[in-house]
């Protein structure tokens, strides 16, 4: 039943609408931005979390120390021929040392214990073919002879995936209150508009308007709010991400936080906040609708 | 043609009906006018015609449907031949004359070309012509019903039902407006008329029916208000 003529009368009405409640709209839009800004940011954390819990699931290695006196040779034989081994690296106790002496930074700390007073173990370093086979191969390594110890800091993996599972929980149960907030904020403004015009609605009805033209200034003044918030947040979020990245790339000491910065992931991201927020905006007012609208 | 057959409405949370067991016949073309006490149920005969309200018992037909059975595009089509006048006018107060009528097409969906060349048209037709960008405020009361005529009629209704459309006006005034009904009901409109304005029901010497508790207390084609 709606033509031409009827959109474009159902256009000015939502306009003139929100207008007449100008500061009512534009907090309940402003809500609806904060609301979808920290939902964004939460997923936009959640997919740098994820991106950095992959890459230490795929820098992870297999720790070798061999037992003292063991033949390193022969060790190395062994783990090469070991099924799921990408590439195997010796280190010796005199690397390990140097190694060692340039994470602390103070070499003149071990300098003491260079030589026949090194404390510590030769040592492998063994990459897996797949993340999947490392624990299976770490089993299969401690019981090669002359193995010492074998780790791959399963702790921190496993701890890392369960803080931000946990976090990931967290921050979807407040997005989805906010958003709530925010839609009930919607229903109230659009029941003010209903208000404001129930005079006119009344008329209309006599006068046969049908149902949907009743009811459709207010769905669009609605789907305005939402999208306006959902514009202003995605707007912001994208100026704060791309800052953010920008400075986290240039400081040398974030080295190890590498930020999303493809597009086909955060595009989706930003695309399905601005969809939420029509979405928000759409059920509000047809919430209010139904509710105050007997039409 | 209009039909009620043995029609009861009954409110919710009322014991008393406000029509009982109603049936009446009015034909193409007819001028009616509707006659009793305050809550004698000639709102609610109205409300019915227009389906605002649907019988708790009997059926109504409107030239031969049972208006209680429209689907919803039905309704639509069966409101829209019936133009409404009210006792308080229901005028928007902040749309001049010429937008209050051009509303009554505008939720129709017709095109501003159309609307621009119906609005003058129905507008000196209730002699209004020159009044087009006054507000509702401006005019008198009987000023004020005309734009409500002039509004009902835009759409070229078959059936015009008026609740009390002289309620608020003074006699000279409820005289012209009757005038200006019966105008109407001659170029084929069937008129249909609630009102307490015993002297213009007397003058008029149009078809009368009473009602009172509900009941159908008197059909007469050439009545008068009083029995």
């Amino acid at each position: 039943m709606i033509n031409f003529n009827s959109l474009k009368y159902c256009l000015r009405q939502s306009f003139v609408s929100l207008k007449r409640n100008i500061w009512l709209a534009l907090v309940t839009s402003g809500i609806i931005a904060v609301s979808l800004a920290i939902l964004g940011g939460f997923l936009l954390l959640a997919v740098n979390v994820g991106q950095f819990v992959t890459g230490v699931e795929e820098n992870v290695e297999i720790g070798v120390f061999l037992q003292e006196g063991a033949e390193a040779k022969k060790v190395g034989e062994q783990l090469s021929a070991l099924a799921g081994v990408e590439s195997i690296t010796f280190v010796s106790k005199e690397e390990g040392l140097e190694i060692l002496a340039e994470s602390l930074g103070d070499a003149i700390l071990l300098s003491g214990l260079a030589g026949e007073d090194n404390p510590l173990p030769d040592a492998y370093r063994v990459k897996a073919t797949d993340v999947a086979l490392v624990a299976e191969l770490t089993e299969a390594i401690r019981n090669i002879p002359g193995v010492e110890l074998a780790d791959y800091g399963e702790d921190l993996v496993n701890r890392l995936l369960k803080v931000t599972s946990w976090l990931n929980t967290l921050l979807v149960g407040i997005s989805v209150l906010l958003a709530l907030g925010a839609v009930f904020l919607i229903v109230t403004t659009i029941r003010l508009s209903v208000l404001a015009r129930s005079e006119e609605i009344g008329i209309m009805k006599y006068l046969g308007a049908s149902d949907w033209f009743i009811r459709f200034p207010f769905l669009l003044e609605g789907i305005s709010m939402g999208w306006i918030g959902a514009l202003a947040s995605t707007a912001g979020l994208a100026f704060i991400y791309g800052k953010l990245a920008a400075t986290l790339q240039q400081d040398a000491f974030a080295f190890f936080l590498r930020p999303v910065t493809a597009l086909e992931k955060l595009l989706p991201i930003f695309l399905g906040l601005l969809l939420l927020g029509t979405l928000m905006g759409g059920v509000g007012s047809l919430i209010s609708i139904r509710k105050y609208l007997k039409v | 043609m209009i039909e009620f057959k043995n029609v009861t409405k009954i409110y919710p949370g009322s014991d008393r009906p406000a029509l009982s067991n109603l049936s009446l016949q009015i034909d193409n073309g007819e001028f009616v006018f509707l006659v009793g006490p305050s809550g004698a149920g000639k709102s609610t005969l109205i409300k019915l015609l227009f389906r605002e309200q649907l019988p708790t018992k009997g059926e109504i037909f409107f030239n031969g449907k049972n208006i209680a059975l429209l689907e919803k595009g039905a309704l639509l089509k069966h409101r829209r031949q019936i133009g409404m006048v009210f006792q308080d006018f229901r005028l928007l107060k902040q749309k001049t004359v010429f937008e209050n009528v051009a509303f009554a097409l505008e939720v129709l969906g017709k095109s501003p070309a159309e609307i621009q060349e119906k609005v003058p048209l129905a507008l000196a037709k209730v002699g209004l012509a020159g009044k087009e960008n006054a507000f509702p405020a401006e005019l008198s009361g009987g000023e004020q019903q005309r734009v409500g005529v002039a509004r009902a009629l835009i759409k070229e209704p078959t059936i015009l039902l008026a609740d009390e459309p002289t309620g608020n006006l003074d006699r000279g005034t409820s005289w012209q407006l009757m005038e200006l009904f019966a105008e109407i009901n001659e170029s084929g409109t069937t008129v249909i008329i609630a009102t307490h304005a015993w002297d213009v029901v007397d003058r008029m010497q149009k078809r009368v029916i009473a009602l009172s508790e509900g009941c159908l207390v008197r059909d007469e084609l050439r009545g008068s208000y009083h029995d």
